[in-house]
């Protein structure tokens, strides 16, 4: 894992001392709400309905044992026993006091950890594909370019006050898990198809919110080393060019829509030459020294089967199921990937509990080389484990109800705070996540119907990446009441693509057998072995709209 | 801010968030005749005439430039036998708390107290 240096140390302790004084200063009375407010936002403090609300970086969604458990202090102490992950791999606490956040920055410090860029118009924390330097389709662990990217943006003067918002997310696979084409930047790794050379495609555009994009490739291979100069050249004709008059118009993708792919691509390509690259480029000691913290751990040299599972599982049916479902393969032999679902059916998706989080913590130090990541679906990952352990960590995880089989099947529901928390909010995400998994929480029904991600968002900000779930759920006001938007057909992967509407809205207690009449008809149509998406992609939106209008009109 | 120009149909009541917790709490009608807050909704001064409604506005006002409270407006109400009820499900979700969360906020009886500071 990355470790600090003396800088990095130095800058983030001097942060929390600004603020500390900014949070005085506001406290007392000399600073008004309006010159404060920017100021606690650049340290990932909004105020939400209930309360303050505090978003806490985890830079590519990795952390240590000792990381955790100080969230899971800080829960306790100051906050009300528990915190919720979000899309952005970070995590937020719904309740603390703004006299204590100082204190919290303090704590946060202690274990290399901060809220800068979680918030405002600069680049916020780059996310990452959450099987970086585990999966088996990877080319090379995108976590050190990320991490290039951390310290090139932290605090980068000429990028600070930026047009709007800016996220960056990697993935070094081939199969996308980090929803690259929804960010302003996305890079892919790959291998360049004639010479071998590693380097990056990189896509500008992608989003979501109101106007919702797919990044466009701008570069189809970019040599490593020219990464941070190219980066810049985006940035500026962004900087320079972005809608700073409108700010639904003001992000990338809509100055890379207006002007066209390669029009942008032309200007990034003029300023990338007049930029002086090697000033601008990490210098290859740097890089090295970086890529140097994400070498991979000391695995054993085992035998890919184990034996203690395959027993454990013959006597276990529930293990078995748990195995079976949230397991993703290991470039190591014998070793696995262990998602923790933090999806148990009726809670909020993403959140846990203080209890919770030091279990994983202690499972991470004890079986997972003291790693762990989270993941944009809202899930923890164990990234190392031995197969002989799985039995042994599922053992732990059932007495906390972290022990949930359903990874990627219909009950993984990805949610937004929505407006149980969120002062943007046009509705409520929560409780119709809940009632969804309610309805779909048999386990054999959820594992007939296979992969199937629904995403809902709280209000059309998308936080909860509706526009590309399979199904996507977007909460509306309608006349006075929440109602509820149901999008098929997205996709976030390689693949990407926006789900497109299927009818009117409806009310809240309708949505779930709206989801049910949605996969009735993938049941009724899907051919063996073939995914929801791929149903919905050949039998085409007439069939699913047609199911969805009979009950849009029973309840109109 | 509420003004004449967006001011919600009456009967209304003032709510804001404290500075320190960002608790919701409410506009009240002191002992002595002056206005105060407290973070027990049941107890919020309903302005139900347009001079009402105009005194919770410059106590927003002023209470902001104070630095006591941020975000405070007006929202419009229903009486109900345990006080006023906001009409709109956003703001009635601000009186209770997180609803998949019964055992938090004012509906579990947090910080419902009488004044403000305690
Ligand atoms: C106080 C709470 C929050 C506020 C005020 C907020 C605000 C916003 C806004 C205004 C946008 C639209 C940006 C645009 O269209 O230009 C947005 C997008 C987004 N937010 Fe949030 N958000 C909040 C919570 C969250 C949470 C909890 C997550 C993760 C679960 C999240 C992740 C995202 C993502 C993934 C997007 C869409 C991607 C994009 O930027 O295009 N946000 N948010
Ligand atoms: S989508 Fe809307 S409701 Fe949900 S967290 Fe984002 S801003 Fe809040």
């Amino acid at each position: 894992m990355y470790r600090y240096d003396e800088f990095d140390e130095r800058f983030v302790r001097e942060r929390v001392g600004q603020f500390r004084d900014q949070v005085a200063r506001r406290l007392d009375g000399s600073l008004t709400e309006d010159e404060f407010k920017p100021l606690r936002l650049k340290n990932g403090v909004y105020l939400q309905l209930h309360a303050y609300m505090l978003r806490i970086a985890i830079p590519y969604g990795t952390l240590s044992a000792r990381q955790l458990r100080q969230l899971a202090l800080i829960g306790e102490r100051y906050d009300r026993g528990y915190g919720h992950f979000t899309t952005r791999q970070n995590l937020q606490f719904n309740w603390p006091q703004l006299r204590d956040v100082p204190a919290i920055l303090d704590l946060l410090a202690d274990v290399e950890m901060h809220c800068i860029q979680t918030s405002g118009n600069c680049i916020r924390n780059v996310t990452a594909d959450h099987f970086a330097g585990v999966a088996q389709d990877e080319i090379e662990d995108p976590r050190a370019v990320c991490e290039l990217i951390r310290q090139w943006s932290t605090a980068h003067p000429e990028f600070s006050y930026l047009p709007r918002k800016f996220k960056i997310a990697a993935t070094g696979a081939q199969h996308d898990r980090a929803v690259i084409k929804a960010h302003d930047i996305g890079i892919r790794i790959l291998k360049h198809p004639q010479s071998g050379e590693i380097g990056y495609e990189i896509s500008v555009g992608g989003g979501l919110g109101r106007t919702p994009m797919i990044g466009k490739v701008v570069r189809d291979f970019l040599p490593k080393t020219d990464l941070l100069a190219y980066l810049e050249a985006v940035m500026r004709v962004y900087n320079l060019e972005g809608r700073r008059d409108n700010k639904y118009k003001a992000r990338v993708k809509i100055l890379v829509h207006e002007i066209g792919t390669d029009e942008f691509r032309r200007r990034v390509e003029a300023e990338f030459a007049k930029l002086d690259g090697p000033s601008v480029n990490a210098d290859p000691e740097e890089l090295a020294r970086i890529e140097s913290y994400f070498t991979p751990p000391a695995y054993q040299s085992l035998p890919e089967d184990s034996q203690a599972l395959a027993v454990a599982k013959a006597a276990n049916p529930d293990f078995a199921r748990w195995v079976d479902t949230n397991l993703t393969p290991h470039r190591v032999p014998g070793y696995s990937a262990v998602t923790i679902s933090l999806k148990p059916v009726g809670l909020a998706p993403g959140d846990a509990t203080s209890e919770q989080m030091r279990l994983v913590a202690d499972l991470a130090e004890r079986y997972s080389f003291d790693e762990l990541r989270v993941t944009h679906a809202q899930n923890l990952v164990l990234p190392h484990v031995r197969k002989d352990d799985l039995f042994a960590i599922w053992q732990a995880l059932v007495p906390v109800g972290l022990a949930t089989a359903n990874l990627g099947l219909i009950t993984d529901i990805i949610a937004c705070p929505g407006l149980d928390y969120c002062a943007l909010a046009t509705a409520r995400s929560i409780p119709i996540a809940q009632a969804i998994a309610q309805r779909f929480a048999d386990v054999e029904r959820q594992a007939s119907i296979g992969e199937l991600n629904i995403k809902i968002s709280g209000c059309i900000n998308a936080c909860g990446h509706h526009h590309v779930g399979h199904i996507g759920v977007l909460g509306l006001e309608k006349r006075g009441i929440e109602s509820y938007q149901i999008t098929l057909g997205g996709e976030a992967t390689e693949n990407a693509s926006i789900g497109e509407i299927l009818g009117p809205g409806l009310p809240a207690e309708e949505v779930p057998n709206a989801i049910e009449a949605i996969v009735g008809v993938y049941e009724r149509h899907r051919h063996d072995g073939e995914r929801f998406i791929e149903t919905v992609k050949r039998v085409g939106l007439v069939p699913f709209k047609t199911a969805f209008k009979e009950l849009a009109d029973a309840v109109a | 801010m509420a003004s004449s120009a967006t001011r919600p149909p009456l009967p209304a009541i003032l709510l804001a968030n404290d500075l320190l917790d960002g608790d919701v709490v409410f506009a009240i009608g002191e002992a002595d005749g002056s206005l105060g807050w407290t973070r027990d909704p049941g107890l919020a001064l309903v302005a139900t005439d347009d001079a009402a409604a105009v005194r919770l506005e410059g106590f927003a006002t002023a209470e902001l430039a104070a630095q006591h409270v941020v975000d405070a407006y007006l929202v419009d109400v229903e009486l109900g036998a345990a006080g006023p009820v906001p009409r709109h499900f956003r703001e009635r979700f601000k009186t209770l708390g997180p609803s998949n969360r019964p055992d938090l906020g004012k509906q579990a009886g947090e910080g419902i107290a009488a004044r403000r500071s305690v």
